[in-house]
Formats: structure tokens, sequence, C-alpha cells
């Protein structure tokens, strides 16, 4: 078994992205398609905790650099869904239904 | 150490494919459910690139916070199934290429920048050191962080506040 670098988990993570991304564009259900907006956000935060795993020392900021980043992504996409969700709520309340298909005119 | 990797990384995978097509159920909450799995592994693998700090919080916001989120709104809404799967062909198979071809760009990428060579580091994420990094050199993103939570936390009370006219109009 060879060594386990930088380039598996990158690509793990390039395929989790591309799962999340698949499922955004076929699935129907605004739910699922938000859920697999979150594998994609994953997907991200996977990669620049692998990048900050494996940065040589610099003088140029600390190697923690990427942890940092990914701590700010979880905060962000905490807020996110949360006003995501509310709008999904919202949209239901209106159109009863949650799927994308129902939901083409612009007029509520 | 390996065999760690390989483990985590298939199951990441195998309950993210879950979330987005499961051949046994279109419930959104089974879909909820894998995602939860998907999360738990993939902290494992931040474990195994010791980013401790992070694994702990990825396990307590997302497991913990959004999933919970998620589960209640589906029961909020009451979505039993899918209704009907209005399966359309042209627009699945294009998705599925245009994906594929992503998927092709990124990994191709990846395996020919030779980033074996180079990667010797071996960097620890204790909560410590992230910590201190946090109020120093991050003190000001911190606090705009701080500063959207609030912000989408008034938004969520305003989209989920039936206004009064509209009670009115009902």
């Amino acid at each position: 078994m060879t060594h386990v670098g930088l380039e598996h988990y990158l690509v793990v993570s390039a395929a989790l992205f591309c799962l999340g991304l698949l499922g955004v564009v076929i699935r129907r259900n605004l739910i699922v398609m938000y859920m697999s907006l979150e594998l994609m956000l994953n997907a991200a935060t996977l990669a620049l905790v692998a990048f900050s795993h494996h940065q040589p020392p610099s003088p140029h900021g600390s190697p923690l650099d990427g942890q940092i980043m990914v701590f700010f992504i979880i905060t962000v996409a905490a807020a996110e869904v949360a006003v995501g969700l509310a709008l999904i709520v919202a949209l239901y309340r209106k159109r009863q239904t949650t799927d994308v298909a129902d939901l083409a005119s612009m007029k509520l | 150490m390996e065999i760690l990797f390989y483990i985590f990384s298939a199951l990441t995978l195998l309950c993210g494919l879950l979330v987005v097509f499961n051949p046994f159920s279109r419930n959104p909450v089974t879909s909820a459910m894998f995602l939860v799995l998907t999360i738990i592994c993939m902290s494992g693998l931040f474990v195994l690139l010791k980013a401790f700090f992070l694994a702990a919080v990825q396990i307590l916001v997302y497991a913990g916070a959004v999933i919970v989120l998620f589960l209640f709104v589906i029961m909020l809404m009451n979505i039993k199934e899918e209704e009907r799967q209005r399966f359309r062909k042209f627009g699945t198979f294009l998705g599925a290429a245009a994906v594929a071809g992503l998927a092709w760009i990124l990994v191709t990428t990846v395996m020919n920048s030779r980033t074996g060579e180079r990667s010797v580091a071996n960097n620890t994420g204790e909560t410590k050191e992230l910590g201190e990094l946090l109020f120093t050199n991050y003190v000001l993103p911190f606090e705009i962080v701080s500063l959207l939570l609030l912000v989408a936390m008034v938004g969520c009370i305003l989209l989920s506040k039936t206004s009064e006219t509209e009670e009115e109009a009902e």
C-alpha cells in the first residue's frame, strides 16, 4: 500500500465535490439540493485541511492558515443553512411545494 | 494509518453517493441521515490530518446543528416522498456529462501537479494554536463573522415571521 499523501486527499475531495454538484444538477427537491450544496462545501473544507497539513514551513504566514479558513467556512455555512432553510420554509408556505420544477414562475 | 484513510474516504464517498442517489428511498430524511454519516467519516479524515479541533467542530456544528435544522424543516413541511418522479432523461444526461468532465479535469490536475515530493510537513491543529492565531492575526475576520451570524439570525427571524397584513388577508 502506497504512502498516503496530499494528492490522495485532493482526489477524495474532488470526487466529493463532483457528487455534490451532481446532486444539485440532477435532484429536483430543494432540500436535497441544499444538502448536496453542503457536500460541496465539505469537499472544499477537506481540501483546505489537507493543504494545511502538508504545507511546508515558510516565513509567510502560519501553517495553520488553512485550518483557520476552514473554521470561517464552517461558520459561514451554518449561517447560510439557517437563512437558506428560512427562505425554503417561506417559499413552501406560499407555494406548498419544494420541487424546483413547480417553482418555475417568478410571480409568487 | 494508511488503511484508515482508505476506510474513511471510501465511507465518505459511499455515504455522499447515498445522499444524492439512494436507490431504496426517495425520502429527504434518509438523505439527511446519510449526510450525518458523511460528515462523521469526514471528521475521521480530519483526525488523520491531525486537525483535531476542526474534527470536533465539524461534528458539533454539522452533525449537531445543521442536520437538526434540516430535519426540523423536513418534518415541519411534512414531506413524505417525492411524489412523482418526473425523470428528465435529457437534463440528467447533460448534467452527468458536465459533472464527469469537471471530475476528469480536477483529477488530472491533481495527478499532474506532483505534490507528493514536497509534502513533507506534518502540521498539527491543536485548539491552543488555532485559538492564538484566531485572536491575533485573524481578529478582524473573527469579528466580521460574528456580525454575519447576527445578521443571519435577524434575517431568519424576519423571514419566518408572518407579516400582519398577510394574516389579515388570510
